[in-house]
């Protein structure tokens, strides 16, 4: 049987002998008899090591991945750089706890705090918390900085989001007493501005996505005019990787930016662990959620990193916290802020216009193909598009026989395509093909 | 031993790259996004060449301390050893996009699926999701259940949670993220729930109580059958806090005891590595009463296929973007096949011995608030130690100069200059006899020499921080200018 405790048998019974007991039991004598489990957990036999790895290997094997990828939808595929997996594998970062202890901890804490500045410095604004769970409750948390800034329930949001987003901002919403408001998408694919000025009245602030769900880049200068015309906070919903060439949130003056830093170096694993980031104008710092690291001195006057603005934190503030959340994300955020240290300036530049011409360049070929329509020609994008054809799930299911995952199948029967620096232009051309051939041989039918 | 270490933006050269990306296939298409719409100016990042870049990270690792650096009796944290395997094997998962067809993602759903069943019956619950993303979220998630179960039975007034006073600070920060009012109640001498207090509690209003057992003073909660029995008359629901479940695998069941609602955290008790402060997982389990109300998706078998069923209308919604932290789910999986239900007991019942000899081997030396036999952790203070003018921050700070990181301090609350030691069946005796012995060095130490441990720590690269001033004056970002 595998076991990770050290002490043998023998030493288990000299160390009980020691506290004046003489069985395992007897520690246990608190717990009702008739409480205790008279049986053993109906758990699988264990496994050695050698038998495990068969069994994960199995896993692994009644998937089916691996083949070129043209989905993303909130989870992005991007060329991870080894450093960052060989890094963040020394294990004094990752078999650490929550940096509580700042003289021993000062590797995870200044690591942290280079997080931050990297997420300012992503954002344009003027401070980063510590990492949430992932984009979606980055947003959720958002909204109750929103509420607890302007003392106002009411919150727009972006139909525009992604669903999962929207989801989960409603979970929240509701526990929170939030009345939130939904901005619909105009036939251009973007957020209705119109709509946004009719409904800020009362509102605390709004919630968009830039590129937004649809792939589509919204007009953020008038939205944010449009949020701040009305005394509102203006949240900005952004990829990170789109940062390199595309305006950020600080530019168009939004207030608070949240996101998911997945495409910054972690991988896809199934949905998580991914990280939210948050960051925030000086004015609302406090309001921010979680842990932050901030720099001070030890009598010697050393800089010294710390957990700081602890005052709004559940284990000082209890029920009155800004938040309820503990455990963050603090590996992944190290992972992204890797990501961007060894991209620097340059290499954020070149992978986000990798990907606006891998994405273009697709889309050109897909909309070549007679009956596959760019939904919104008129619209700019980054890495991810929109296209109207029929039988998009018969299209589907053919690109998957050739172990091709092609873009996401929307509810309205679109197709919600990515591309990014890990496609090639040949399986551009292989995936036009088979659509083409598939298109084809629906047609033969009628 | 005190230096100062460079931040990467102070180690920047212009120019220098540690990246390269293939050249690309696709022509330019950077001028079909309109000029308004891209940045004026390039990122300000640091640009360095891989092996700085390298060696900046590795000594930042050296300025920090994990369990595989040594004994870490943080308590209610659980720092158990975290099994090399695991690591390896997780990552075999890396690429899955989390929207593949479920048919392309069989293997991922069957680990999910196995894991669910697994919790099920190590925790006497009927079903679990996997979807919050750590302990604090699963509270959050759990409460959204109790709030749901009120409210579609039209029972709108329960908007209470009640509180023990010795809770985990994200007990209460949950309950008010949830919706609910907290009443906080006040432990009984023994450190366990005060039954007249939580009797007079208790009303037409209580939506629930939240329970830590064993509680934070690291004791088994005796009356527990008596509050589940006040709590369900009342008309509310037990909620468990399973921060301490490593005490009591195999052992006894939080489902046996009457909870009807509880999360785990896989990042303590199934041995997954805390990533100096994430990624967790907190997988919540409820009775069947409380199915109808779980996270959207849930995973279920249809023709032969595992499938993800979002058409749940009772549903509370979504708590987290996907499924949870699957990455962990994966490495707690692998710990929980290797183990089996043996390993699993053997090790809450090395927990639970090796806290009690810590606990056994300090009496005298260090006070007991509440000596009786513990679960899996201890909570000892200074006693009189505090006569010679120091405190339990002195101790843990002269428990890093001898090697250690410091258990637990003050907290739980309702203890004054508590130390909380979790030392987990990780440790071997010895492990647990040169900590013991390092304890009583230091209580012998502040007799004759406090100011020395006032001094403590000494062999850290940086001494103890002004955190007056950091919070006064937050600086929470690298700027030039400012240094």
């Amino acid at each position: 049987m595998r076991s990770y405790v050290p002490n043998t048998e023998k030493e288990r019974m000299e160390m009980l002998a020691d506290i004046g007991m003489s069985s395992m039991d007897e520690l246990f004598k608190d717990i009702p008899a008739d409480l205790k489990l008279d049986r053993p957990l109906d758990l699988p036999e264990p496994m050695s090591e050698m038998e495990l790895r068969d069994l994960i290997r199995g896993f692994v094997y009644m998937n089916e991945e691996g083949g070129p990828l043209f989905r993303g939808a909130g989870a992005y595929r991007h060329y991870i750089p080894s450093v960052i997996p060989q890094l963040v594998m020394r294990s004094e970062f990752y078999t650490a706890y929550t940096p509580y202890q700042a003289e021993m901890s000062q590797g995870m804490l200044q690591s942290l705090f280079e997080y931050q500045t990297v997420i300012c410095r992503l954002t344009g604004l003027d401070a980063a918390n510590a990492s949430v769970y992932d984009g979606a409750t980055a947003a959720a948390e958002a909204m109750l900085m929103l509420r607890d800034n302007k003392r106002k329930k009411k919150i727009l949001y972006s139909a525009a989001l992604n669903p999962d987003v929207i989801t989960v901002m409603h979970t929240y919403g509701h526990c929170a007493g939030l009345e939130l408001v939904e901005i619909p998408v105009t036939d251009k694919g973007v957020s209705d501005i119109e709509a946004i000025r009719s409904n800020m009245e009362g509102a605390a602030g709004y919630i968009g996505a830039n590129p937004n769900y649809y792939g589509n880049l919204e007009p953020m200068d008038e939205i944010a005019e449009a949020v701040h015309a009305a005394n509102g906070l203006l949240v900005a919903y952004v990829n990170p990787i789109t940062l390199g060439v595309i305006k950020r949130p600080a530019d168009y003056g939004a207030d608070i930016a949240i996101g998911d830093g997945q495409p910054l170096g972690i991988p896809l694993s199934f949905g998580g662990p991914y990280v939210g980031f948050m960051a925030a104008t000086k004015k609302l710092m406090r309001n921010l959620p979680g842990r932050i690291a901030g720099e001070t001195r030890d009598a010697e006057g050393n800089r010294v990193f710390v957990l700081t603005l602890q005052a709004r934190e559940q284990h000082i503030r209890r029920e009155m916290a800004s938040s309820n959340i503990c455990s963050n994300q603090m590996l992944c955020a190290i992972m992204a802020s890797m990501y961007c240290c060894v991209m620097g300036p340059n290499g954020m530049r070149e992978v986000a216009e990798q990907n606006i011409a891998k994405a273009h360049l697709l889309a050109d070929k897909l909309t070549r193909i007679e009956g596959v329509k760019l939904r919104w020609p008129e619209t700019p994008f980054f890495n991810e598009f929109v296209i109207d054809v029929d039988n998009a799930a018969e299209i589907s299911k053919a690109l998957e026989n050739y172990s091709i995952t092609g873009g996401l199948v929307l509810k309205d029967g679109g197709m919600l395509w990515c591309a990014t620096e890990t496609n090639s232009v040949d399986e551009f051309d292989f995936v036009c093909d088979i659509i083409q051939d598939t298109i084809d041989s629906m047609g033969g039918d009628e | 031993m005190r230096s100062e270490y460079k931040l990467i933006f102070e180690r920047s050269h212009e120019g220098r790259r540690a990246y390269d990306l293939p050249k690309c296939d696709a022509p330019d298409a950077t001028d079909r996004i309109p000029e308004s719409m891209r940045a004026a100016e390039p990122l300000r990042l640091p640009e360095l060449g891989e092996v700085d870049l390298v060696r900046h990270f590795t000594n930042l690792s050296r300025r920090n301390f994990g369990v595989d650096n040594g004994f870490y009796p943080l308590g209610s944290c659980t720092m158990k050893y975290n099994p090399k395997i695991n690591e390896e094997l997780a990552p075999m998962f890396e690429d899955v996009h989390p929207l593949l067809a479920p048919e392309m993602a069989q293997g991922c759903l069957a680990l999910m699926a196995d894991m669910e069943h697994m919790l099920c019956e190590i925790c006497g619950m009927d079903a679990f999701t996997l979807q919050p993303a750590a302990g604090a979220h699963g509270e959050l998630t759990g409460l959204m259940h109790i709030r749901a179960y009120h409210e579609h039975r039209g029972d709108l007034e329960r908007k209470v949670i009640i509180v023990p006073d010795a809770a985990h600070g994200t007990n209460p920060a949950s309950a008010a993220m949830a919706g609910f009012k907290v009443k906080e109640i006040k432990s009984a001498p023994d450190g366990g729930v005060d039954l007249d207090a939580l009797r007079a509690a208790v009303g037409p209003d209580t939506a629930g109580l939240m329970l830590t057992n064993p509680s934070t003073l690291g004791l088994f909660e005796r009356n527990i059958k008596e509050i589940a029995k006040i709590v369900h008359e009342a008309g509310g629901l037990l909620y468990y806090d399973g921060a301490n479940l490593n005490a009591i695998m195999g052992i006894v069941r939080p489902g046996d005891m009457g909870f009807d609602v509880m999360h785990i955290n896989l990042h303590k008790t199934f041995s997954t590595p805390h990533g100096g402060g994430g990624p967790g997982s907190g997988p919540v389990g409820v009775k069947s009463h409380l199915i109808p109300f779980m996270p959207v998706p849930r995973i279920e078998q249809k023709d032969g296929l595992l499938t993800l069923n979002y058409d749940k209308p009772d549903s509370i919604g979504k708590i987290k973007s996907f499924y949870g932290n699957f990455g962990v789910i994966a490495k707690a999986y692998c710990y929980i096949r290797s183990l089996g239900a043996a390993g699993l007991k053997e090790a809450s019942e090395n927990a639970v011995l090796n806290a009690n000899y810590i606990m056994n081997k300090l009496r005298g030396v260090y006070e007991i608030p509440h000596d009786r036999t513990c679960m899996h952790e201890c909570v000892v203070t200074p006693g009189e130690l505090m006569n010679y003018g120091v405190n339990t921050s002195d101790i843990a700070k002269a428990l890093i100069d001898r090697g250690y990181h410091p258990p637990t301090i003050y907290f739980p609350l309702i203890v004054h200059e508590a130390m909380m030691i979790e030392p987990t069946e990780s440790e071997s005796r010895e492990t647990l006899d040169e900590f013991i012995e390092a304890m009583k060095d230091i209580a012998e130490q502040v007799k004759v020499d406090a100011a020395a441990i006032h001094a403590a720590p000494v062999t850290t690269p940086v001494g103890r921080p002004d955190e007056v001033t950091a919070a006064r004056k937050p600086i929470v970002k690298y700027e030039p200018e400012t240094v």
